[in-house]
């Protein structure tokens, strides 16, 4: 009996001891695949003009690899989502639906903006992707000051 | 919904912390339910349950 309930008490620990681990393991892989994936995109934005003087192959290259970093924290993202629990999941998905309607509804209003020439200048998707990262943002402090 | 989280958690000696170590997810969470500001899913409901060794219904009540 009581070697069944020391067997059982392991076998708990270490799924506590798992999850724990896991959820700092997959932060961590995620912020790397993050960090990765904007020094790249650093890199082969500004490169062509600093570095390699608008050499086609290289920035081929570049790309590439920015578009395979970006792959890899796709993924990274989804297995962190995997790991969260249920109240970290509907933070997240409620975070992410807000911003998934503000980039559509916003982005369609802004490109109708810039097709009748209501605004002066051209309509620039990082424009889009800073309001999509700011709603994101939002939705996540709000959705943790909600649940604390 | 209402629960009595605290009260069996308070009777088992156990912090949040300690808590939600056993049921594998965030402080947060548990201290979420526990304020009824969260509804756990069912597979949750069941930890709770064996952990605490109460039926489901003797942990969460629902309100009307």
């Amino acid at each position: 009996m009581s070697s069944n309930l020391y067997i059982y008490l392991s076998i708990m620990k270490k799924i506590e001891e798992n999850w724990e681990c896991n959820s700092r393991k997959s932060n961590l892989n995620l912020a790397l695949w993050t960090g990765a994936w904007v020094i790249s995109m650093a890199i082969a934005s500004f490169g062509p003009k600093f570095i390699w003087n608008e050499n086609e192959s290289i920035s081929i290259i570049a790309i590439l690899i920015n578009l395979g970093f970006g792959i890899a924290l796709i993924l990274a993202n989804r297995k962190h989502l995997n790991g969260l629990d249920e109240l970290q999941r509907k933070i997240q998905l409620e975070a992410m639906g807000i911003s998934l309607g503000v980039a559509v509804i916003f982005g369609l209003s802004y490109s109708m903006l810039d097709t009748t020439n209501l605004i002066s200048y051209d309509a620039e998707i990082s424009h889009l992707v800073i309001l999509i990262s700011l709603t994101y943002l939002g939705g996540i402090i709000i959705g943790n000051l909600r649940y604390r | 919904m209402k629960n009595r989280i605290k009260v069996l958690r308070a009777e088992k000696d156990l912090t949040q912390a300690e808590l939600a170590k056993q049921l594998s997810v965030s402080r947060q969470t548990v201290n979420a339910i526990e304020k009824g500001k969260f509804d756990p899913s069912l597979p949750l409901a069941f930890k709770l349950s064996s952990l605490f060794g109460k039926s489901i219904e003797e942990i969460f009540q629902n309100e009307e």
